[in-house]
């Protein structure tokens, strides 16, 4: 990547030692975050649905992006945190932070479980496999109306104010600010773990799985613990969604929501970060105008864009940043 | 004294073709051992095997003394066990300095750290920058692996397992397709390996073998065919007819 030629005068060691400093770009989305929520005071509700998918598809990252594990059933682990902040919600647990880490926690041990048994396989057998668990997983609670309302919804979620002092308000005003501080800390969670030893060896692992077994790195553990705290991620991304909108659908557990967070990543540009941040964004945005524009066929002009990331900007938008870097630095 | 590496009835077939067929091996501590045999004997596949990234259809293998039959490969690493691969097998979109420090990083067992920054710790950098050093890699450290020569890919293989720090060696074909003089690098190299380590080399370019090793084993069809010092193997008609005579290449 262009970064490594960026600074000519260190010594190797010195330059890798370096390598995890923070640079300004990195600050961008967050200044974005900031800007938007003066500039559009009336869209603060749509701004929060974004963060949520930026923190789904930041976790979607850390599984296919880094560690190169192809799924299509990572909705599974958005829903099952949805649901679970959502019902305990519904019943009178209320309090919002302490729904998030449940949520959060429930999908992790799912991510575990699941993980512990589907990892044994990849490439085409992989994926099914995770479709199937989502597919399973939405015909439970499909057929678990009395708990989570089935086709008609999870309704009658009450949130307590957050910290006991602000009220989630109809402007949305709270909830975008919440939104912004989850994503913060799961932003820094993620950076953190990436470029730390574990996750640099997900990327080993990404690159050449014979090469990382031959010297000595528990494969498999690692790619069921990199499964499972994405999955925990996303639960928590989950329980985000049914507390801001205080409603559950069963579209949460829906391959479409899987497969809708994937083309987001692959938008922005896999295994890079900040792939999440271009991605959902657009995505978003795109769907929002695009749905207006054309209700019906909306999702063919997503379907077309699509088609061109993959064929001429194979690392999504960020990759022809990167590009266009590279040759101004030349 | 118990060798650092012993097979013991070791077989593989891949379905009705028997590609080691009993191989009972011994690896003393501290040798300096060569496997040759014409291409497809199975000598790829014997380090596979003892390796683990290939599971014995019958027999067993030993490292120092202990069964490791039923051991995945990292539990082996963590033995003592490094190899190189016949082809490539590197990182390679990832810097030269990346992929050593993620071998000393494993070897240090920190590799599974999720929360210090992995150039927190510049002793393993330093560590696999050193390697670098002697392998004469310093000056491509901050280039992807992909974008150096294949001939210098080869020596980033070595360089990973020597991160490893391994008590047992084994080197599968370290100098194919190197240019001379990174060939010269690598015997060098090899002949400063420490006294303590064992060290199995493949190869088919007989002068390297014959300046390295002080044992041959030749193996043929997946069998060995005969073992000893080199001058004995070299003077062995059936050697020179099996081996030297049809399957030599440089
Ligand atoms: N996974 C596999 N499935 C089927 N056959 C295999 C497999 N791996 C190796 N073989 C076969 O086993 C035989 C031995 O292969 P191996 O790679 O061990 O030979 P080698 O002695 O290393 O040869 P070379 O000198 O060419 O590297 C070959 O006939 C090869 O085709
Ligand atoms: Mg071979």
């Amino acid at each position: 990547m262009f970064l490594y030629r960026a600074a000519p005068t260190l010594s190797p060691v010195e330059y890798m030692v370096r390598s995890h400093r923070l640079r300004w770009p990195e600050l961008l989305p967050w200044l974005a975050i900031l800007a938007a929520f003066f500039a559009f005071p009336s869209y603060l509700a749509l701004g929060a649905q974004v963060m949520i998918m930026v923190l789904f598809a930041l976790s979607l990252d850390l599984v296919l992006g880094y560690a190169g594990i192809v799924t299509l059933g990572h909705s599974a682990f958005f829903g099952v945190g949805a649901y679970t902040a959502g019902i305990l919600a519904a019943h009178g647990w209320g309090e919002p932070i302490s729904g998030l880490v449940v949520g959060g926690a429930v999908a992790g041990a799912v991510g575990l479980v699941t993980g512990l048994i589907i990892l044994r396989t990849r490439g085409l057998t992989l994926l099914m496999l995770t479709l199937a668990v989502v597919s399973m997983l939405g015909e439970a609670a499909n057929k678990a109306g009395w708990l989570t309302g089935g086709a008609d919804g999870l309704q009658g979620i009450t949130l307590d104010p957050l910290l006991g002092l602000f009220h989630f308000d109809l402007f949305g005003r709270t909830a975008y600010v919440y939104c912004a501080l989850v994503l913060l800390a799961g932003w820094m969670f993620v950076r953190r773990l990436v470029h730390a030893p574990f996750g640099r060896s997900l990327t080993g692992m990404r690159e050449n799985t014979a090469r990382m077994h031959a010297i000595g790195a528990p494969v498999r553990q690692r790619l069921v613990t990199v499964y499972a705290i994405a999955a925990a991620l996303a639960g928590v991304a989950g329980a985000l969604q049914a507390q801001t909108t205080q409603f559950v659908g069963l579209n949460v557990l829906s391959f479409e929501l899987s497969g809708a967070v994937l083309i987001m990543l692959i938008f922005g540009g896999v295994g890079r970060l900040y792939g999440a941040f271009v991605g959902a964004p657009i995505y978003m945005v795109a769907q929002d105008a695009l749905s207006r524009l054309d209700p019906e066929y909306w999702f063919f002009w997503v379907g077309l864009l699509l088609v061109v990331t993959v064929m001429f900007a194979r690392g999504g938008i960020l990759g022809v940043v990167d590009q266009i870097r590279r040759k101004v630095m030349r | 004294m118990t060798s650092a590496l012993e097979t013991r009835g070791l077989r593989k077939s891949f379905g009705a073709m028997v590609v080691t067929s009993g191989v009972d091996f011994r690896l003393a501590p501290g040798a300096r051992h060569a496997l040759i045999g014409p291409n497809g004997a199975g000598k790829t596949t014997f380090i596979n095997l003892i390796t683990g990234r290939l599971t014995p259809s019958a027999g067993s293998i030993h490292l120092a003394g202990e069964d490791v039959t039923a051991l995945p490969q990292s539990a082996r690493v963590k033995r003592g066990l490094g190899r190189t691969f016949q082809i490539n097998t590197l990182f390679s979109n990832l810097t030269v300095l990346e992929n050593v420090t993620m071998a000393v990083s494993e070897r240090l067992g920190r590799g599974g750290d999720k929360f210090r920054f992995a150039g927190s710790r510049r002793d393993i950098v330093e560590e696999a920058y050193e390697l670098l050093i002697r392998l004469r890699l310093a000056e491509d450290a901050l280039r992807p692996v992909r974008e150096i020569a294949y001939g210098r890919q080869r020596l980033v293989e070595m360089a990973i397992a020597l991160g490893l720090k391994p008590r047992v060696l084994l080197l599968d074909e370290p100098a194919a397709g190197v240019p001379s003089a990174e060939t010269a690098v690598i015997l060098e190299v090899m002949e400063a390996l420490p006294a303590d380590m064992a060290v199995l080399i493949i190869e088919h370019d007989m002068d390297l073998v014959l300046r390295f090793a002080k044992t041959i084993t030749v193996l043929v069809r997946g069998a060995v065919l005969t073992e000893g010092a080199p001058a004995e193997i070299l003077a062995d008609p059936r050697v020179r007819e099996i081996y030297l005579g049809e399957g030599h290449h440089g």
